[in-house]
């Protein structure tokens, strides 16, 4: 029988299993927080009473037959997917489960070099072999791009072998890839789609959105519920269509997930998926009134350029999700990173990230009108108090990378740790990347050039958070 | 029966007026409003619970939050006014023929109708010809202002709920935009007694240093406030608030207070040690 959206199922269980006032001899030790008064008092009785692990009334994430089972059928519903799995270890381990279903040792995939850190993490884990597709770049508002069809069509021409295209969906910055054509172009030449939704969740449930990558017809998405969807921090969702095992997929994600899933964070994933099945509409539809109300007054303030649907070129900005508030700052003289900690520092606003040209603003489901004129406000006083002469500030450039090694072979070989500086023409064996955004500067198996030092003694110098490298400095770093 | 509103003060401090009858109860978009009877203080609005004024003593705030700067600035034609929905503050403003326009911008259209039907005591200000109403948020609001206004008060409730963005950098920061170059900025600065009251009293002056030169607080007795024992900031691009005080020309306008005087403004503005120190402590090294 058909479940309805209205049920939580892992919610509903954890109610029932609370009123039976079970006696607790199993884990977690702290025994529904009586063993532990200061976390207790910290979190609250009712969260510590509601920490709980796999046992027959809750099902087992590694093998769910009962009410993870309905739940995941309920997501998988809701998201229009084949298979939904909950996933407790973030959406870093739904990217490299999508990764290693379809990779092995030596097989090709192909992607664009602006992924975040954990699909060639995944390469590192598989042996994957990365094909990078350029992502090419905006000079104004210095941001890498989507990837451009012909690029995904060229990268399949030379490496007919691969095994799958990987696809951010949008970007960080709400850049999104003509992700319909890429994928039938994909599967006509046997090869998979995975999708990286991690700022996407939103495209499932508000309407006039982007394509969402099981609407688009792609094999794998992995979705950060946590970030538009309103689940806990970590808690995400893999989705998988028509043409993926979804039990060898399962045997995928157990080897590296935890076998014991958090029910804080399953219950949040059922919660937050009932909301948005039933009410996502409305709610994404007021995030869209907010984004787009804050982008007006930012861009009324002048010299900020907070962009949108203007960048679509029908290629590489197929389209733009507006949820997305960034906000190029260079025309102020600052680095995006410098206004990022203006505004935490003096005004005691956090955004989620600067990087060397851009700042955004995540805007979502708890978001206030008076939190964004607050924001609005900010902006409009570091204009007025910091403006300066643009000059010398640095634009990005996307730097393409020279792979050498696979990441694996890279990451696993003999290396000697060498000052940056004097690192030039050396191949490096670990990431570096500014983090958030968490794009790497630098992957193992790639050519360390004059370039990409000067880049991050740059980025070092704005106040960018380095890091991947072995030396937590960011002074030295390992190379073959 | 008996019939009494409470406002907890503190965690362990609560502050009750007997309740003849409650006249008003609502929520609107932004808070709840509610109006009340009482035989010691006559009708009383509150906004989330929290006491916004009495007409038994309004007049000690309005007139020190009017008074003071007016007998400083030595020519206030255009002045800005962001909350004040009770109408208290432009009765007292109206008291100067010299004020051309008064800007008075309140996020919350609901407490000006109550006021306006059940405390006319205060509202009656919003009948002056020369008072235009923005129902809007202040930030908003102030951030499109560049150097037009004379006198800005900012008479907000608490930095908990709807008046949070009115004790901010940015605020502050965007009142002294609007100011013209000689511009005063007077505003509601909470309370130093009670700890968590202290807090937000020195945070807001921290924030409004930040902005401001030249800020000092003065002090005022509410009885119906925490403690009793309330306090203004004093923030201007120019005038000294003693110092540049017009004793003689204020006087000779003849306007007629219950609370304020020229004497009474110079001594608002000499501080209890204490409060002195909260001050210093977050003002920049000299």
């Amino acid at each position: 029988m058909k479940i309805s959206q209205e049920r939580a199922p892992i919610y509903e269980a954890m109610m029932e299993l609370q009123s039976k006032r079970i006696v607790p001899f199993d884990v977690p030790g702290h025994k529904r927080g009586r063993g532990n008064p200061a976390l207790t008092e910290f979190l609250g009785e009712k969260c510590m009473r509601f920490d709980l692990n796999a046992m027959k009334p809750l099902d087992n994430i590694c093998h769910p037959t009962t009410v993870i089972r309905e739940a995941e059928i309920l997501a998988a519903e809701a998201f229009g997917a084949n298979n939904a799995f909950f996933m407790v270890n973030g959406t870093t381990s739904a990217v490299q489960a999508m990764i290693m279903s379809v990779c092995k040792k030596g097989d090709k995939i192909i992607l664009p070099r602006n992924v975040h850190r954990s699909a060639i993490n995944a390469l590192i884990i598989c042996g994957a072999v990365p094909v990078y597709v350029n992502p090419h770049t905006n000079h104004d508002i210095g941001i890498a791009l989507g990837m451009s069809l012909e690029g995904v069509r060229e990268a399949i021409e030379n490496f007919p072998e691969a095994k799958a295209v990987f696809v951010n969906n949008p970007t960080y910055y709400g850049i999104c890839s003509n992700l319909k054509a890429i994928t039938e172009l994909a599967h006509s030449r046997g090869m998979k789609v995975l999708v990286d939704e991690a700022h996407g969740t939103h495209f499932y449930f508000g309407e006039n959105m982007p394509v969402s990558a099981m609407a688009a017809g792609a094999d794998m998405a992995a979705v950060s519920m946590h970030k538009s969807g309103g689940s806990l921090t970590q808690s995400s969702f893999l989705l998988s269509g028509k043409n993926v095992n979804p039990n060898y997929l399962r045997q995928i994600i157990n080897i590296t997930q935890t076998t014991s899933g958090s029910y804080l964070l399953l219950s949040s994933l059922d919660i937050s998926r009932r909301n948005l099945a039933l009410g996502g509409k409305e709610i994404f539809a007021s995030v869209c009134n907010l984004a787009e109300y804050a982008r007006d007054e930012v861009n009324q303030i002048g010299d900020y350029n907070a962009y949108s649907k203007e960048l679509i070129n029908g290629d590489t900005v197929f389209d733009f999700d507006i949820t997305k508030l960034s906000i190029n700052t260079l025309d102020i003289g600052l680095a995006g990173i410098e206004v990022y900690d203006i505004l935490r520092d003096e005004y005691d606003i956090q955004t989620e990230f600067g990087d060397i040209g851009n700042i955004l603003a995540y805007i979502s489901i708890g978001d206030r009108i008076s939190d964004i004129e607050r924001l609005v406000g900010a902006l409009s006083e570091i204009r007025r108090l910091y403006k300066k002469d643009k000059s010398g500030m640095l634009d990005y450039e996307y730097i393409s990378p020279r792979v050498v090694l696979t990441p694996q072979d890279a990451f696993y070989s003999e290396k000697e740790s060498v000052p940056l500086e004097s690192s030039q023409g050396r191949i490096c064996t670990e990431f570096i990347m500014s983090y958030p955004p968490g794009i790497p500067i630098l992957a193992p198996g790639e050519e360390i050039t004059e370039e990409i030092i000067e880049y991050i003694n740059y980025a070092k110098g704005k106040g960018c958070l380095m890091t991947g490298p072995e030396d937590m400095e960011i002074k030295r770093v390992n190379v073959l | 029966m008996e019939f009494w509103y409470t406002e907890n003060h503190t965690d362990n401090v609560k502050f009750s007026i007997r309740v003849d009858k409650q006249l008003y109860s609502s929520r609107s978009e932004f808070q709840r409003i509610d109006v009340f009877e009482s035989a010691e203080f006559g009708r009383f609005l509150t906004l989330d619970g929290f006491m916004m004024l009495t007409e038994k003593d309004e007049f000690i705030y309005h007139e020190m939050i009017t008074h003071v700067p007016m007998a400083v600035h030595p020519e206030v034609k255009n002045v800005l006014i962001i909350g004040a929905g009770d109408g208290g503050v432009l009765r007292e403003l109206a008291k100067y023929d010299t004020i051309e326009r008064m800007d008075l911008v309140e996020i919350d259209k609901n407490v000006i109708e109550v006021c306006r039907e059940f405390l006319p005591q205060t509202a009656c200000g919003f009948d002056d010809k020369r008072v235009n109403v923005y129902l809007q948020d202040g930030l908003k609001f102030v951030r499109r202002c560049e150097r037009v206004y004379d006198l800005v008060i900012v008479d907000s409730t608490d930095p908990f709920g709807p008046g949070e963005g009115l004790f901010t950098k940015e605020f502050y920061g965007n009142c002294f935009k609007a100011l013209k170059d000689d511009g005063i900025m007077v505003n509601q600065h909470e309370s130093a007694f009670y700890k968590n009251d202290a807090i937000a009293m020195q945070r807001a002056h921290k924030r409004i240093v930040e902005s401001f030169s030249l800020s000092r607080v003065y002090q005022v007795h509410i009885p119906t406030y925490p403690s009793g024992h309330w306090l203004f900031g004093f923030s201007s691009k120019m005038y000294h608030p003693v110092r540049d005080l017009r004793t003689d020309e204020w006087n000779a306008l003849g306007i007629k207070t219950r609370y304020y005087n020229t004497n009474l403004h110079k001594g608002a503005f000499y501080l209890p040690n204490y409060i002195e120190e909260l001050l210093t402590n977050v003002e920049p090294a000299i």
